[in-house]
């Protein structure tokens, strides 16, 4: 590893230099693009920097050791499930069989990829207790969206045009909100019991004929199971309402229990959390849809089907709730999560769920001496603190995190939920072992100390990253967001 | 099970700290009606060496053919690097860069990708990536009725793929906002009406495509002028590959670029990963959505970056967000970032230059089979549509026995052919061979 390597792409740039190669142009005679009205063309070069391919394999490599994955240590950051992502599946998606299929095939000639969407789905719906899904939409935002989209069309095509608000609990993901608000519905908040779960009697009042529905994610953001689940959804059916699940902390259940069977009508599963899928550092992801019997037509087309001679083929629908994307989706991402599937099978699928609860209890009942734990009792598969128990010390939750970026490990998701006002949430997942969690809940126990025995040590953390803290405010008051900004 | 680490004795320890004394009974307050207690109707686990065998079944029912289709999707070079250098774990398994002391890496090749993107396109700054050229329009459309305030129409040219506008129609519909169709007139959108429909003073913003749906190169002379003078937005979805000859959208005078940048070296694989962008002018950063990266520095003074102007994001917004985009197609951006750095300006030009001559090659010689003719007289860029005297299945259907996809249907008696720098003269030969003897 270069030490402090600090070079922009651009910065290795010298004239003359080329990392690509072509084959030659034997038509360029006869078939020039100078031929091309010049009207037409660009004016200015673009900037774009002239380096070798091996200037460019050092520098993406020593970019690459800034950076902290799942593949470098513990990454217990909550509600993002961030599991151990599998070779096996970067591997089969890459099979060039796929990876060089245009997604122009026609089906007849596409038929082993419509059968890994078909058979994807049809797991999905297995694992989930729901009738069909779509996995059209590339991420848990987009499901999000194309979810709501689905319920509203459901409202629309019975007529009943006045249902245009969507309830969602005050802990819920602030993506709930602003997906509800592109899809056109106002949102109402309902509140939050003392132990975090929905308050019921709160819902109540809520529930009239302009409900079109209720988000809700199971167990919640605070990893808690909301065990009312059955009268809330026979309140928001009997409202004429559907249940959205929102399936950000489906690995909590996975194998337990079924969203289809707590009652939810739609739902979106996250294949980069529940599903082994890599993050990539922000995406691809995948976002499929799920609906219950009698919300099939309502699916985004393209829909995958298949005939009764076991010929997959390309539908639409004419009621569908629209079109969400350019074909089937993040199709190498559908590979790598049915790969994943194939890989557990029936029996260890089950396992997931317990496992990764049990992951996370151990971790919580290890270390709420030292962490403010509001919410006592079985969690799920995360759990919040809020902040040390020790109020004494001035040490945040800010600084907590960045402290543990020098002993090695990402932090856990912080500030979040908003219920508390230094909450720290963490998500162990199953694929991390009793001694990564032990060497985890001893450092976290030596933050604790450190907070009170060397409280500046934690303020001023972190130390020995590539860079530390930063200058936000500058970043945003004068922004540079290229480098020919950068250079004026 | 390999991605279980736990043995016996470590579940049994872990139950005891963790006070419960089964794995059941960590779900002992989920009332009894809703646990699972069947099996699931799935495979059983299958090893690795099952595993490959599998799918490489399933994929030799997938049929390899040389490539003639387009329609937003093409088959260009990937430079060899690339694959190992986004396969490296510590790209491929962070997630978004919510600590930047260890996320430089995502950071910085955001930033890089960002300033890639606005010298190809001319435009002052970009979001961090979008999932697809779709979605990207759709935002774009956003924007547009986000910046006008209180016109809640957008129009958009009939050459624009259809892939792309019913994406916006869908998102559009939902928010009440509305999409008129400008008619094309000779394969390119027609002006005239534009202009019409621009005087009724409504439109939030106008949606066209460069190079359009049949491969034609559109004279925008005017129409950002005439957009401005309406108060109308200029949205161009630009294919990001030809922008490395065309005329940019800046300098058209768009406010907003977008388009699909899959043409920027990225695998087909049947639909996706692919990555939108979406750029504009620095007039309108406010309401990009989506995530920036800006440089800044470190409590060393050390050069570093970090996710900027965060207060447009729906995190903050919640329920008056103008877009729910959280995340980006971040490993795809990197994926374009690396092949715009192996190609530079110059391979750009020179991939631009081979799927140019090809392309217009090969519609020479298709239109000399007598079988064939060119839809439109307009100049085209590496792809064009063709009449064919013989139906378009039958076309195709001679073709795949050859092992060639011939294009992408477009109707009954048309077909949408396109030409990258992969297809060499002897493929093109063949092909129009086959046709020849139709």
């Amino acid at each position: 590893m270069i030490r402090n390597y600090d070079k922009l792409i651009f910065e290795l740039s010298k004239e003359g230099r080329t990392g690509y190669s072509l084959p030659k142009n034997e038509l360029k005679e006869n078939y020039c693009i100078c031929q091309l009205p010049d009207n037409l063309k660009r004016g200015v070069a673009p900037e774009l920097p002239e380096v070798t391919e091996f200037d460019v394999v050092r520098h993406y490599t020593n970019l690459s050791n800034k950076n902290f994955g799942v593949d470098t240590g513990f990454y217990p950051l909550g509600s993002c499930t961030m599991k151990y992502n599998p070779r096996l599946n970067e591997e089969i998606a890459s099979l060039p069989t796929f990876a060089k299929l245009h997604p122009e095939t026609p089906a007849s000639l596409s038929q082993g990829a419509l059968e890994v969407y078909y058979n994807l789905a049809a797991s999905l719906s297995e694992i989930s207790g729901l009738s069909a899904f779509t996995l059209n939409p590339y991420a848990g935002a987009h499901g999000e969206l194309t979810g709501l989209m689905i319920m509203r069309a459901y409202h629309e095509q019975r007529g009943d045009t006045k249902r245009t608000k969507v309830i969602v609990p005050d802990s819920a993901h602030g993506t709930n909100p602003a997906s509800a608000a592109v899809c056109g519905l106002q949102i109402v908040e309902v509140k939050s019991t003392a132990n975090g779960t929905v308050d019921v009697e709160d819902l109540k009042p809520l529930l009239d004929d302009t409900i079109a529905g209720i988000m809700m994610t199971n167990p919640n953001t605070l990893g808690i199971f909301e065990t009312e689940i059955p009268e809330i959804a026979r309140l928001v059916h009997e409202c004429g309402g559907l249940l959205y699940y929102d399936g950000a902390n489906l690995n909590a259940v996975l194998g337990k229990c079924r969203p289809g069977d707590m009652g939810f009508d739609i739902m979106h599963i996250n294949l980069h959390k529940t599903f082994s899928t890599p993050h990539g550092g922000g995406g691809p992801g995948d976002g499929p849809v799920g609906v219950r019997a009698g919300l099939e037509h309502l699916l985004p087309n393209p829909q995958v089907k298949r005939n009764s001679a076991g010929h997959y083929y390309i539908d639409t629908d004419e009621t569908s709730a629209g079109y969400v994307s350019n074909f089937l989706g993040n199709f190498g991402v559908l590979l790598r999560a049915y790969t994943y599937i194939l890989t557990l099978g029936k029996e260890n699928v089950k396992m997931v769920g317990p496992l990764a609860v049990l992951n996370a209890n151990y971790v919580k009942e290890s270390l709420k001496n030292e962490y403010y734990l509001p919410i006592e009792g079985i969690c799920k598969h995360e759990f919040v603190f809020d902040g040390l128990a020790d109020k004494s010390t001035g040490v945040t939750t800010l600084d907590i995190a960045k402290r543990l970026l020098d002993y090695g490990y990402h932090a856990p998701t912080i500030y979040f939920p908003l219920l508390f006002h230094q909450s720290i949430m963490i998500e162990p997942t199953e694929t991390e072992s009793k001694e990564t969690l032990d060497e985890f809940i001893a450092v976290m126990k030596l933050v604790a100390k450190e907070a009170v025995e060397n409280p500046d040590v934690v303020k001023n953390a972190p130390h020995s990253t590539p860079v530390r803290r930063l200058d936000e405010t500058t970043a945003a008051r004068f922004p540079k967001t290229t480098y020919r900004q950068l250079k004026e | 099970m390999k991605y279980f680490p736990h043995t016996q004795q470590d579940i049994e320890q872990m139950l005891a700290v963790a006070g419960v004394g089964s794995l059941d009974e960590l779900y002992g307050e989920i009332p009894q009606q809703l646990l699972f207690n069947r099996e699931f109707a799935l495979p059983e686990a299958m090893s690795e060496v099952e595993i490959r065998r599998f799918f490489e079944e399933l994929g030799n029912k997938n049929s390899q053919l040389v490539c003639f289709a387009g329609a937003g999707v093409e088959d260009h070079y990937s430079p060899s690097v690339i694959a190992p250098l986004i396969s490296r774990g510590e790209f491929l398994t962070a997630y978004t860069p919510y600590q930047p002391e260890i996320s430089q890496g995502t950071l910085q090749y955001i930033f890089e990708y960002q300033s890639m993107i606005c010298e190809l396109t001319g435009m002052d700054v970009t979001n961090a990536s979008m999932y697809d050229g779709t979605t990207a329009t759709a935002e774009a459309m956003m924007m547009c009725v986000a910046i006008a305030k209180k016109r809640n129409k957008v129009l958009i040219s009939q050459t624009m793929d259809p892939k792309v506008r019913r994406v916006v129609e869908t998102y559009a519909g939902y928010q009440g906002v509305v999409v008129e169709t400008i008619p094309e007139r000779d394969g390119i959108t027609n002006l005239d009406v534009l202009a019409e429909k621009l005087a009724g003073g409504d439109v939030a913003g106008v949606i066209l495509a460069q190079p359009n749906f049949y491969g034609i190169v559109e004279d925008y002379s005017g129409v950002a002028e005439l957009c401005h003078a309406n108060k109308a937005m200029f949205v161009m979805n630009a294919k990001p590959s030809a922008l490395a000859v065309l005329k940019t959208p800046a300098e058209w005078g768009a406010d907003i670029a977008c388009g699909d940048a899959q043409t920027l070296g990225i695998p087909m694989c049947y639909g996706g990963p692919y990555v939108g962008y979406l750029a504009c002018t620095n007039a309108n950063v406010r309401k990009l959505p989506g995530r920036i990266v800006g440089a800044t520095t470190d409590v060393d003074g050390k050069r570093a970056f970090v996710l900027t102007l965060q207060a447009r994001e729906q995190h903050i917004r919640r329920e008056k967000a103008n877009s729910n985009i959280c995340s980006n197609q971040s490993l795809m951006a990197l994926y374009v970032t690396i092949y715009m750095s192996v190609m530079g300006y110059k391979g750009l030009k020179e991939a631009c230059s081979l799927s140019y001559s090809g392309a217009h090659y090969l519609a020479e010689r298709l239109v000399a089979t007598g079988k064939c003719t060119l839809v439109y007289d307009k100049p085209f860029f590496n792809e064009f549509a063709v009449k064919t005297s013989v139906p378009v299945t039958k076309v195709l259907d001679a073709l795949v026995a050859e092992g060639i996809l011939g294009g992408v249907r477009i109707a009954d008696d048309t077909l949408l052919v396109c030409v990258t720098e992969q297809r060499t003269k002897a493929e093109m030969d063949k092909m129009v061979e086959i046709v020849k003897s139709l």
